[in-house]
């Protein structure tokens, strides 16, 4: 699959990512050599082959099911400047 | 003095830790202004803790007896979360935030008596091999400043070398991150079986790649601070309930009859010739002390190691990278526009290139149409390389190869780099990492006065024999 310009910023808007002109100028071969070069895992035969999606096998971990202490609500407002009434602050929905 | 020395001077009063404290946050300050080791120094953290072991040792407290890491200084790469305490893990994006929570192994350290002096350079997110893509200076090689620590632990490897008084880094590896700085800056780098050290209150890159560990000036100091952070967390699913071991007991047994493979791809072609002669020597070493050799093919995991690491890691970092949008923490830009609008605004002006690279990828490799040819089928390759190294330790204790091809590269040499040929020196190290392998970076030799790194790997939970086999190199 050949990556384009196109592609490219399609890519990036679906990762909330703005390109300037130079950076897709920059970026386009850069990814073009890269993706090339990974697509050769396709010479590799994987019929029947069950992804690992962990190094190790991790079954069912579970914790007790108690109330914990966790952050207050002040602690969790105190990071950031956007925030009004005890919640976080966002840009207009509407 | 070595670290169980000085814990033995500490324990008996032989030594203010509260002057002695102050003396090396000093000591930091000057090493930093020529090194660049730190992105934040912990001063108000360390005279705390420094004050408060004070207190335990004149009130004659029983539990200083059984603290292994009293009074020792303890470095954190930036990724891991130290309340209260600056932790950017390099990035811009996370400038100013300051977790409200301790990372388990930074709560351990502290337990342990360990005393946290601050949060040291990488790369942004992890995403390097030479800890030069960070937004806030790059870490110089203690051997030569016009060279690189390595990456991305850069930071970590390079105080660990370069502390002239008893300290212990804490570094991270996602694919290389421990053993490829270790071999840079002459030191020794753990990195633990996937799962063996909690992740919780780690910064993630991949986050079935990453693994805290040990980074050492001694093979001892290694296994120490590896002992002390070791064991299952409840706050980390991923996190193994098997019983740590007391590796610096283990490292203490002779490697007379140990069988090690010696990784028949990673020698030869590609390789600086003199990165083979100390590595070899290293071999013959071991050789000397009993331990038997012999030639093993891992054509897999080096020849499509890179392709496999790279899909996984940028998929899982792409994903994981999504939470920082300038909401809830880190940086901010003005209120305006839709949610979408804003959101793209924080990242696109405070992500590095490297970091939108890495999520460009990761997102392509993950999208429909894509993700059964990238994606998924990363995973099943990840699947046979782990069967190709199961099948090696039915036979074998370790395996051994260079841990980087080369000797530490200028920063202008490394500045031509394309980002493939700079992924490239990873070669060694992704696939140990790929399959959740332990893997230990030992110091070898030195060529014209800059260090060499051996690499040896372990099956799963096998750190202890990685150790015994460095403790052969012992200083």
């Amino acid at each position: 699959m050949e990556i384009d310009r196109k592609l490219l910023e399609h890519v990036a808007e679906v990762a909330r990512l703005k390109l300037t002109d130079e950076e897709i100028k920059k970026f386009l071969p850069q990814l073009k050599e890269a993706l090339e070069f990974f697509s050769q895992l396709q010479e590799i035969n994987t019929n029947g082959v069950k992804p690992s999606f962990q190094p190790v096998e991790i079954k069912n971990a579970m914790r007790e099911d108690f109330e914990k202490k966790c952050l207050s609500q002040d602690e969790a407002l105190s990071l950031t400047e956007h925030k009004k009434d005890g919640y976080f602050k966002g840009p207009r929905a509407v | 003095m070595n670290v169980p020395e000085f814990v033995e001077k500490i324990r008996k009063n032989e030594i203010n830790i509260v002057e002695h404290t102050e003396k090396i946050i000093e000591e930091c300050r000057k090493i930093n202004k020529e090194y660049n080791y730190f992105n934040t120094i912990s001063d108000g953290l360390a005279l705390k803790q420094a004050h408060e072991i004070k207190k335990l040792i004149k009130n004659k407290d029983k539990s200083i007896q059984n603290k292994r890491l009293l009074g020792v200084a303890v470095s954190a790469k930036d990724s891991i979360c130290v309340k209260g305490v600056e932790s950017t893990a390099g990035s811009r994006i996370l400038k100013g935030y300051r977790p409200l929570f301790n990372a388990t192994v930074i709560e351990k350290v502290i337990s342990e008596g360990g005393i946290i002096i601050g949060k040291t350079s990488q790369d942004e997110f992890g995403f390097g091999s030479f800890s030069v893509f960070s937004w806030f200076g790059t870490p110089k090689n203690p051997f030569d400043k016009e060279r690189s620590c390595g990456g991305s632990s850069g930071g970590p490897a390079g105080i660990a070398k370069k502390a002239n008084f008893p300290h212990i880094s804490l570094g991270e590896s996602t694919g290389g991150s421990i053993a490829a700085p270790a071999s840079f800056c002459d030191v020794f780098g753990l990195t633990p079986t996937y799962g063996r050290n909690s992740r919780y209150g780690l910064i993630d890159y991949g986050n079935s790649l990453d693994k805290v560990g040990a980074i050492g000036k001694s093979c001892y100091d290694a296994a120490l601070l590896q002992e002390a952070i070791a064991g299952h967390d409840p706050n980390d699913s991923t996190s193994l309930n098997a019983p740590a071991d007391d590796y610096t007991e283990i490292m203490e047994k002779p490697v007379k009859g140990m069988k090690i493979g010696i990784i028949k791809e990673a020698f030869g072609k590609g390789n600086d010739k003199s990165v083979e002669k100390y590595v070899n020597e290293g071999i013959d070493r071991l050789k000397e002390e009993g331990a038997e050799f012999e030639e093993i093919s891992l054509d897999l995991p080096i020849k499509y190691g890179l392709a496999t690491y790279y899909m996984i890691a940028t998929s899982e970092a792409s994903t994981n990278l999504a939470k920082y949008c300038g909401m809830r923490y880190g940086a901010v830009e003005k209120l305006e526009g839709s949610f979408n609008e804003y959101f793209t605004k924080v990242r696109s002006a405070n992500l590095g290139d490297e970091a939108k690279r890495r999520i460009i990828m990761g997102t392509f490799a993950r999208m429909s149409g894509f993700r059964d040819a990238y994606y998924i089928k990363a995973m099943k390759v990840r699947t046979l390389i782990i069967n190709e190294y199961k099948k090696a330790f039915r036979k074998f204790d370790a395996l051994v190869s260079p841990s980087v091809p080369i000797l530490p590269p200028k920063f202008s040499e490394i500045e031509k780099l394309t980002p493939l040929q700079n992924y490239m020196m990873d070669i060694m190290l992704v696939s140990p990492n790929i399959a959740g392998l332990p893997h230990l970076s030992v110091p070898v030799g030195y060529e014209k006065n800059l260090p060499v790194g051996m690499l040896l790997t372990g099956d799963h939970l096998q750190e202890g024999k990685l150790l015994q086999l460095g403790s052969v190199f012992e200083r």
